[in-house]
C-alpha cells in the first residue's frame, strides 16, 4: 500500500459533494422553496465541482486509474496551471463553496460534504501532494538495441603472422597454445 | 445455456427474491401511506412527500438488515461447514458475500436519497403550513397542539423558524443528518481506487457504520410522523375534513388526536448487531490464542514461509486465513491463501512482501536468522480458516487447475493434499486425472512452487504414478535471452527454467487445443476447471467449458468455477 494520498479520497469526496450540492440545488429550484436562490447557487456550484473533480489525478507512486472519459476535462483543467495544481487552493475554494449552501436545508448536506472534502484537501496539500493530469505516454522511438547476432569487429587473438606460419622442419617447436580453447569439429 | 443455470441460477434467483422483497415493501408502505384514513390530515398538509418518504424507509429497514450479515465471516464459514449436504451450489452463494454487501450499499445509498428528498419537501410544506401559507384546513391542523389538551400532528411548532433549524434541533433530523453523513464517507471511501491503494483509509473509515447503526435506531425515537388515534367519541375523518371550523363544535368532529408511530427500526436491526458483535468478538478470542511458529523459511525472491501451529486449528484446501502481528500494527488483519495440505499437523503460508506489512514483517524474520534465534518471538495472531469453493475439487474425476501468478498459490495446497489423499487412497477423492495449468509471466517469486512440483514430480515417478498428474507451465513474459536460453540447452532432459520434466511452453495457452485434448482423453467423464486469476481469463474459460461441454447426458461436461481473493 505505501504511502497514503490523500488527494486520491479527497477527490472521490470532493466528487460526491458536488453530486450532492446539485441534487440539493434542483430539489430547492423545483420545489420553488423559501431561499431557493441559494438553491440556484447550489446547482452553479455543483456542476463547477463536479467538472473540476472529474478529471483524477496521477498517482505518485503506482499505476493511475482514469475516469471514463476524464480526458476533455483533464485538458481544460490543466490549462489553469498552479491554481488547479496546488491543493492549498483547491481546499480554500472548496470551504469558499460551501458556505452559502448552509443557508438553505437541501443544499446544507452538500455544504458539509463539501466542506469535510476541503479539510482532507487541507490534509493533502500540507503533504506536499499535487494535482499532475494523467496524459497518455507519447510514443517514443527506441534505438534499435545492439544486436547479438552482428559479426565480431576484431579478429581472434592470435600470435604474429611468422610464428604461425608452417614450420615443417620443426614441427613440434612451432606448436603454441591457443589462448582461446578450440574444439574441433566432429565429422 | 444450461451451464449457466448450473454457474449462476441460484445467484440469478436470490437476486430475484431480494429485489422482489424491495420492490413489495417500497409499494406496500407507499399504498399504505398513500392510502390510510389516518393519514389523510398528515397528507392533506405534506401531499405525496409522506408517502415518498416512509416507502423507502421500509426498503432502508430491510436492506440495514441484510448489510450486516455477509460480513461476518466466521458465521458464513460454520454454515459453510454444516451444509456440506445442500450442494456446492448453495456453498458457492456465500463466497459472493461482498458482492452482495455492495448491491445492498448501493441500495440503502438509492433509498436514502429518496427518503432525503421527499423529507426535504415535507419540512418546506411543514413550515409553510405552520406560517399559514396553506388552506384553512392546513391552517387548522397545523395550529393543533398550541392549545392545552391538544395533541400536535405538524411537528413544527414554532410559527417563525426555518426548515434547517426544525432538522437541526430534532432528534429525527440531527440523526438523519449525522447518518447521512457517515454513509457519504464510508462510500467515498469504498470506492475501488480507494480500497485497493489505501486500504487503511477503507477500514477505518468503514468503521463509521457504528455511529450509522447507533443514529438509525434513534432516528425514529423522536415519533415525529403523525397519525389520528382513535377517540371516544370518535372524529369521522372523511365526514369532518370539509369543515375545520366545526371542530370541537359538533359531535361528530371532536378535535382530533394524534400519536406518532412507534419506532420499528431497532427490530429489524438488533438481530444483526448482535451477531456482527458475537463475529467480532469471535475474531478477537481467535487473536489471542496462542499461535507457535513450527518453521520459518526465507525463500528466494522475498518471499517468507511461515509454518504456524494453532490448537484446535482445522483448514480445508485452498482456505485462507487473516494474519495480525501487533508488533508491526496492532490494527491490521491481512489475509493469505494457505500453502499447506490439511494432511500436514501444521498450517503454512508463503507471503511476499509487496507492501509495508508484509516488508516489515519479512524484516523481522531476517534479524531473527541473523542473531540465530530458533523461532522467532514476535507474536502472531491468526483469524481463519475462511473458505472458498476450492474444497470442491476432489469431487470431480478430472480436475483442471489453471493459476496465473500469484493465484497459483492455492493450488499449492490443492496439489498436496490430492497427492496425500492419493497416497493414503483416501475413499473421498474422486479425482482420478489433474491437469494442471500454471500462468505467469516469470517464475521469479515463485519458486517454492517449483520446488514442490518437482518434489510432487519424484515421487509420483517413484510409485509409477506419473500420468496422474499432468502439468504444464506458460510463461508469458519471455523474451530473445529466453529463446536463446532454451535453443542451446534444447537436448537437456529437465527443463532449464523450472528444472521439471515437463518443458516450459512460451506464451499464453491455445485453450481450444487443451480442452479439446481432454475431451478426447475423458469422453464421457465431468470435468472441474477451476481458476484462480484475472476476470479476462475467467470470461474466456468459462466460454470454453459452455462450447465444449456436450449435452447428451453420458457426454463430457465442464463445470467451472472461479476463485475470488
Amino acid at each position: 500500500m505505501g504511502k497514503i494520498e490523500w488527494a486520491m479520497w479527497a477527490n472521490e469526496q470532493a466528487l460526491a459533494s458536488g453530486l450532492i450540492l446539485l441534487t440539493g440545488g434542483i430539489v430547492g429550484v423545483a420545489g420553488q422553496f423559501a431561499g431557493w436562490q441559494f438553491a440556484a447557487y447550489g446547482v452553479a456550484a455543483g456542476v463547477f465541482v463536479c467538472l473540476l473533480e472529474y478529471p483524477r489525478g496521477r498517482r505518485a507512486k503506482g499505476t493511475s486509474v482514469e475516469r471514463t472519459g476524464q480526458y476533455c476535462l483533464t485538458v481544460c483543467v490543466k490549462a489553469f496551471g498552479p491554481i488547479t495544481r496546488n491543493y492549498y487552493v483547491r481546499a480554500f475554494l472548496h470551504a469558499a463553496l460551501c458556505v452559502p449552501g448552509g443557508f438553505m436545508l437541501a443544499t446544507v448536506l452538500g455544504c458539509v460534504c463539501l466542506g469535510i472534502a476541503s479539510l482532507i484537501y487541507l490534509l493533502a496539500a500540507i503533504r506536499g501532494e499535487q494535482w499532475l493530469p494523467i496524459l497518455p505516454k507519447t510514443e517514443t522511438r527506441e534505438k534499435p538495441r545492439e544486436s547479438i547476432k552482428e559479426p565480431p569487429q576484431n579478429p581472434p587473438p592470435r600470435p604474429p603472422a611468422d610464428l604461425r606460419r608452417k614450420r615443417l622442419e620443426d614441427v613440434e617447436g612451432a606448436a603454441y597454445v591457443n589462448p582461446i580453447p578450440v574444439t574441433g569439429s566432429e565429422d | 445455456m444450461s451451464n449457466w443455470i448450473i454457474n449462476h441460477g441460484l445467484s440469478a434467483f436470490i437476486l430475484v427474491l431480494w429485489m422482489g422483497i424491495n420492490t413489495f415493501l417500497f409499494v406496500y408502505y407507499y399504498l399504505f401511506y398513500d392510502h390510510g384514513l389516518q393519514f389523510l390530515y398528515t397528507r392533506h398538509i405534506v401531499g405525496s412527500g409522506l408517502s415518498w418518504a416512509r416507502a423507502p424507509a421500509a426498503v432502508l429497514n430491510f436492506n440495514c438488515m441484510l448489510i450486516l450479515l455477509p460480513v461476518c465471516r466466521n458465521l458464513l464459514s460454520l454454515i459453510r461447514g454444516n451444509f456440506t449436504c445442500c450442494g456446492r451450489s448453495l456453498r458457492k452463494q456465500l463466497d459472493k458475500n461482498l458482492t452482495f454487501h455492495k448491491l445492498v450499499a448501493y441500495m440503502i445509498a438509492l433509498m436514502t436519497a429518496v427518503h432525503t428528498i421527499a423529507h426535504l419537501f415535507n419540512m418546506e410544506r411543514f413550515n409553510n403550513s405552520r406560517q399559514g401559507k396553506g388552506d384553512e384546513l392546513s391552517t387548522e391542523l397545523s395550529e393543533l397542539g398550541d392549545e392545552a389538551n391538544q395533541t400536535f400532528l405538524n411537528p413544527i411548532r414554532s410559527t417563525s423558524t426555518t426548515p434547517t433549524y426544525v432538522v437541526f434541533t430534532t432528534i429525527a433530523g440531527l440523526t438523519g443528518v449525522i447518518i447521512t453523513l457517515a454513509l457519504i464517507l464510508m462510500i467515498t471511501s469504498s470506492m475501488e481506487i480507494i480500497r485497493r491503494c489505501y486500504f487503511e483509509v477503507f477500514w477505518y473509515t468503514h468503521h463509521l457504520f457504528i455511529i450509522f447503526f447507533a443514529g438509525l435506531v434513534f432516528h425514529g425515537a423522536g415519533r415525529i410522523v403523525r397519525s389520528v388515534k382513535t377517540t371516544d367519541p370518535p372524529h369521522n375523518i372523511s365526514f369532518c375534513e370539509d369543515q375545520p371550523a366545526n371542530w370541537g363544535l359538533i359531535p361528530q368532529c371532536p378535535i382530533p388526536q394524534f400519536a406518532g408511530g412507534f419506532p420499528q427500526t431497532w427490530m429489524w436491526v438488533i438481530g444483526p448487531m448482535v451477531l456482527y458483535l458475537c463475529e467480532r468478538i469471535v475474531r478477537f478470542v481467535r487473536y489471542m490464542q496462542t499461535v507457535t511458529y513450527r518453521k520459518i523459511v526465507i525463500r528466494p525472491s522475498k518471499v517468507l514461509e511461515l509454518q504456524l501451529v494453532k490448537a484446535g486449528f482445522k483448514m480445508e484446501v485452498g482456505q485462507y486465513v487473516f494474519l495480525n502481528c501487533p508488533d508491526i500494527s496492532q490494527l491490521e488483519w491481512h489475509p493469505f491463501t494457505m500453502t499447506s495440505a490439511p494432511e500436514e499437523d501444521f498450517f503454512s503460508v508463503h507471503i511476499r512482501v509487496v507492501g509495508d506489512w508484509t516488508e516489515k514483517l519479512m524484516s523481522m524474520a531476517m534479524a531473527c536468522a541473523k542473531i540465530e534465534v530458533p523461532l522467532p518471538h514476535f507474536r502472531i495472531g491468526v483469524d481463519g480458516p475462511f473458505g472458498t469453493a476450492s474444497e470442491d475439487v476432489f469431487d470431480y474425476e478430472v480436475s483442471m487447475l489453471v493459476g496465473c501468478g500469484i493465484g497459483v498459490t492455492p493450488f499449492a495446497s490443492i496439489l498436496k493434499s490430492i497427492w496425500y489423499k492419493f497416497k493414503e487412497s483416501n475413499p473421498t477423492l474422486r479425482t482420478r486425472k489433474i491437469y494442471f495449468y500454471w500462468l505467469c509471466r516469470e517464475t521469479h517469486a515463485f519458486e517454492w512452487f517449483a520446488d514442490l512440483l518437482q518434489v510432487l514430480e519424484r515421487e509420483m515417478e517413484e510409485r509409477g504414478m506419473g500420468s496422474f498428474l499432468t502439468y504444464k507451465l506458460f510463461l508469458t513474459g519471455w523474451d530473445q535471452s529466453h529463446a536463446a536460453h532454451v535453443k542451446v540447452h534444447f537436448d537437456k532432459d529437465t527443463d532449464v527454467v523450472t528444472g521439471l520434466k515437463q518443458k516450459t511452453y512460451y506464451g499464453r495457452p491455445h485453450w481450444d487445443n487443451e480442452f479439446t485434448e481432454i475431451r478426447n482423453n475423458h469422453p464421457t467423464s465431468v470435468v472441474g476447471t477451476f481458476l484462480c486469476g484475472p476476470e479476462a481469463l475467467a470470461k474466456t474459460l468459462e466460454k470454453k467449458c459452455a462450447k465444449f461441454s456436450v449435452v447428451d447426458p453420458r457426454g463430457i461436461k465442464f463445470y467451472f468455477n472461479k476463485e475470488n481473493f
